[in-house]
């Protein structure tokens, strides 16, 4: 059964609508966006001692999927929201065929250039996704029966959106934390510590990560689908390298080291942007700053500072 | 059970192995010596499909294994301990063994069971073969180096292989450590009917245990047999002259 | 088909991309090949050399020799800037996991492209041509090439032979080539490793800035340049190999090339053209041209 810490965050955050301000629900709705996107990334990276610079291709991807089928074909978000996942997963397997081949910088490279590709596509594309002016007014799903609902009826629609994605986000998260607590999730941590060993206990080193390679890019894919919805519009800098790497440093910045760990980083980053946003408009600059003293701060980066800490509290007990 | 035929490897064209067979029977524990550089790492490279011989065969249990990769050559019941510590360090002592059981039982693709109590019983049981159940909880990375070693062993065991490969199983071990570690994977050989094939530097500890010795210098076999022949034979005293403990 | 001339032309103006892309990936490759790191925040020094570059031609006034002197001096102070951060930042992470390497690169893209954004807004900077060389051009096989680009597409192979040189004939080249090959035993060997590292990276990030300045007279100076520069410099290290002197060279010829002919039969998808070249030779031979090939 879960811990009763998430049970409480979840109606934490089942509550927000409840505050009445438009603008903590919006924040609350792009943090639990982004937490599962940097979730989906740690797969990858703190899991499976993979890193991908071009994450945000199937964030890209899942964005676009929803935004195309709802706006243009005028599906329902029903099939549209899985629809991401399932493109995004479907890419993933393509790409990720290829990247697996391959070892640290080059893998990077790699799924760095394959990312670019799906954006100058999405650049470039008029006809399908709109070109560099991407896609804007992308309808809300269907919500009405929401409004019929007690409690809940009166709210707005975004409220009303924000509610879906905590339900979504919430289960998504519930889904990879069973993944990575499974013996495949057990299979991929041997492959981090040690690939060369991992082999020689019969484990199949490209397969293991080609499957977390799609995983990771399904995840990302739904949480491209919430956040087209959420930005009212989809772009292309969706897929831009500089997403994958904001992805990244919030997976990095939380700790890939633990489950949650990028779901704080998430939280952290979006909260520290507003903060900032609203004294100066170079936040890359203060943000890069506090990347540097962390950096410096913690020398064997905020992982091992967990470690050391960890450590400290062994040889205590 | 094994049988190396001719297997050949080099590298940037230096010559690692050069037409090398060894053949194990079962249940027999076999080394290979030689001195430093002679192959014997890349000859165990080739068996275990690390590495791809450029001629030769592999052949296990009447099998060709020649060319498999690594894990499929695991899972046809082949275990190898490295020379240089190879365990997953930021794991404890148990989750190292049980990932070996995990993985071998096929249970890797299973992306839903909760993995914490999986093959417990079994997990525990041959760590306490080791004596390293009472540390089972510890970061294996943070063991003595002989820990690590057993731990190493326990891992390869814990994939049920009939041929079991170490490669230097002793290196870096004082006096007691070695004798400690040869008696247990005597023992474990014999109580689980395994066949071994291990190479070593510690002639001590290859003349004690081996039933057949085979000699690697300069990736060329130079003899082979049993304990005794070798010992006397010219060329292996003059390959080894000066190296002798 | 398209005449001749305009086939020559499209070509012209690839070996001048080429040649701007080779200064920057030069310093990119140098810095891969000596300290094992990618840096992200090579574009930024680019983009700060056309800055500096511009900002140099507003102090000095128009004049003969004022853009030569706004460009060395500009190329000058970016290196003076990359010598400042790795000798007091870089140089504290030798130790750490390459993860954070570069997380640290990008942490300076961040800092030092707001700082750009601070320094200079976020208008469009120009800074004209050189008198020597602006406003007069050559016909050649019916193509129309400006003085100034003909300077630049002669001016990259002379500084890839002079830098070539200078690795293989003189001492200091024969270290970096040692330290990149094996800097335990160059240090070992008494060599002071670490102000090597900081002299790399001061040489980098003199070609990235005055490749950016360089650029300045030919494209407008904006924030973004440098994310965008980046990118393209790794398509070219990736094509020539990591690492490998003369594949950076040969791999800004083909990207200049690829890139220009792009436009001609994709006119849409010429940036696609230019990744899908790079996810192919990561595919087909992950070394590139000329780096040495993987285990």
């Amino acid at each position: 059964m879960r811990a009763p810490w998430e049970l409480a965050l979840l109606a934490a955050a089942l509550l927000v609508p409840a505050l009445g301000s438009r603008f903590y629900t919006f924040l609350a709705n792009d943090v639990l966006i982004w937490a599962l996107f940097a979730t989906s990334l740690n797969l990858l990276v703190g899991y499976t001692g993979l890193v991908s610079f071009g994450h945000a291709a199937y964030f890209g991807i899942g964005a676009y999927t929803t935004g195309l089928l709802m706006k243009k074909l005028s599906l329902p978000f029903l099939i549209a929201f899985p629809a991401a996942g399932v493109l995004a997963g479907g890419f993933a397997l393509l790409f990720g065929f290829f990247c697996v081949r391959l070892t640290r910088i080059y893998f990077a490279m790699l799924t760095l250039a394959f990312a670019q590709i799906v954006w100058a596509i999405c650049f470039k594309w008029n006809e399908v996704t709109g070109g560099e002016q991407g896609m804007p007014e992308i309808p809300y799903p269907s919500l009405d029966w929401m409004g019929r609902l007690p409690l809940v009826g009166g709210l707005r629609t975004s409220d009303h959106f924000y509610l879906v994605t905590v339900v979504l986000v919430a289960l998504c998260l519930w889904v990879l934390r069973r993944v990575v607590g499974s013996p495949f999730g057990r299979m991929l941590t041997t492959i981090r510590e040690n690939a060369e060993r991992a082999e020689f206990i019969g484990v199949n080193v490209r397969r293991y990560e080609l499957a977390a390679f799609v995983l990771a890019g399904a995840f990302a894919g739904l949480a491209g689908g919430l956040f087209g919805i959420f930005n009212r519009g989809v772009f292309p800098d969706f897929a831009y390298w500089t997403k994958s790497s904001e992805v990244l440093i919030m997976t990095l910045l939380g700790g890939m080291g633990t489950f949650y760990g990028p779901a704080l980083g998430a939280l952290a980053l979006i909260l520290l942007n507003q903060q900032i946003v609203s004294y100066t408009e170079y936040w890359p600059f203060v943000l890069g700053t506090i990347l540097i003293v962390l950096l410096f701060v913690f020398p064997g980066g905020l992982a091992g500072a967990a470690g050391t800490a960890l450590r400290r509290l062994r040889r205590a007990a | 059970m094994l049988e190396v035929r001719g297997v050949r490897k080099s590298f940037d064209g230096f010559v690692a192995v050069n037409d090398a067979s060894v053949s194990v029977a079962r249940g027999q524990i076999a080394a290979i010596i030689g001195p430093n550089g002679a192959g014997k790492t890349t000859l165990f490279n080739l068996i275990t499909g690390h590495l791809r011989p450029e001629a030769g065969a592999v052949v296990l249990e009447g099998r060709d294994i020649t060319g498999l990769p690594p894990h499929d050559v695991c899972r046809l019941g082949m275990g190898r301990s490295f020379q240089r510590t190879n365990i997953f360090p930021r794991l404890t002592v148990y989750q190292n063994v049980q990932a070996a059981f995990l993985s071998h039982r096929g249970r890797g693709l299973d992306l839903w069971s909760r993995v914490d109590e999986l093959y417990r019983g079994e997990t525990e049981a041959l760590l306490a073969s080791l004596g390293l159940r009472e540390r089972a909880g510890e970061v294996s990375g943070f063991l003595s180096h002989g820990a690590q070693k057993q731990l190493e062993l326990g891992i390869a065991l814990a994939s049920e292989p009939s041929l079991l490969l170490l490669d230097e199983p002793t290196a870096g071990m004082s006096v007691s450590e070695t004798r400690e570690t040869i008696r247990l994977v005597e023992r474990i050989a014999r109580e689980r009917g395994l066949t071994l094939l291990f190479t070593e530097h510690d002639m001590e500890v290859v003349f004690s245990i081996a039933q057949k010795i085979t000699v690697l210098h300069q990736g060329r076999v130079i003899a082979e047999g049993a304990p005794a022949d070798v010992r006397a034979d010219a060329e292996v005293r003059r390959v080894y002259l000066g190296e002798r403990r | 088909m398209p005449d001749f001339s305009f086939i020559f032309a499209q070509s012209i103006s690839g070996l001048t991309a080429a040649m701007f892309l080779f200064l920057i990936a030069a310093g990119l490759s140098l810095i891969f090949g000596v300290l094992r790191v990618l840096n992200f925040a090579h574009g930024t020094f680019y983009m700060l050399g056309a800055y500096a570059a511009f900002q140099f031609m507003q102090w000095l006034g128009p004049g003969r020799g004022r853009f030569w002197l706004a460009a060395l001096g500009a190329a000058a102070a970016i290196a003076l800037l990359g010598g400042l951060v790795e000798r007091f930042l870089f140089r504290h992470l030798y130790g750490a996991e390459e993860l954070y390497q570069l997380l640290f690169t990008y942490a300076l893209v961040l800092v030092l492209g707001d700082a750009a954004k601070m320094l200079w807004g976020t208008q469009q900077k120009s800074v004209s041509a050189p008198p020597e060389l602006g406003g007069k051009a050559l016909s050649l096989f019916g193509a129309t090439i400006p003085y100034y680009n003909l300077f630049i597409i002669l001016l990259g192979p002379v500084i890839a032979l002079g830098f070539w040189l200078t690795l293989q004939r003189t001492r200091a080249g024969r270290f970096i080539r040692a330290a990149a090959l094996d800097r335990e035993t160059l240090g070992a060997l008494g060599v002071n490793v670490d102000a090597l590292y900081t002299w790399v990276f001061v040489l980098a990030s003199f070609l990235g800035g005055l490749g950016g300045a360089l650029i300045s007279p030919m494209r407008a100076t904006t924030p973004g340049m440098d994310t965008e520069i980046i990118v393209e410099a790794f398509v070219v290290v990736v094509i020539g190999g990591l690492g490998s002197f003369w594949g950076t060279f040969f791999g800004a010829l083909i990207y200049g090339q690829v890139l220009s002919f792009g436009i001609l039969f994709f006119p849409r998808f010429s940036i696609f053209a230019v990744f899908a070249l790079m996810a192919a030779v990561l595919i087909l031979r992950p070394w590139g041209l000329l780096g040495r090939p993987l285990k």
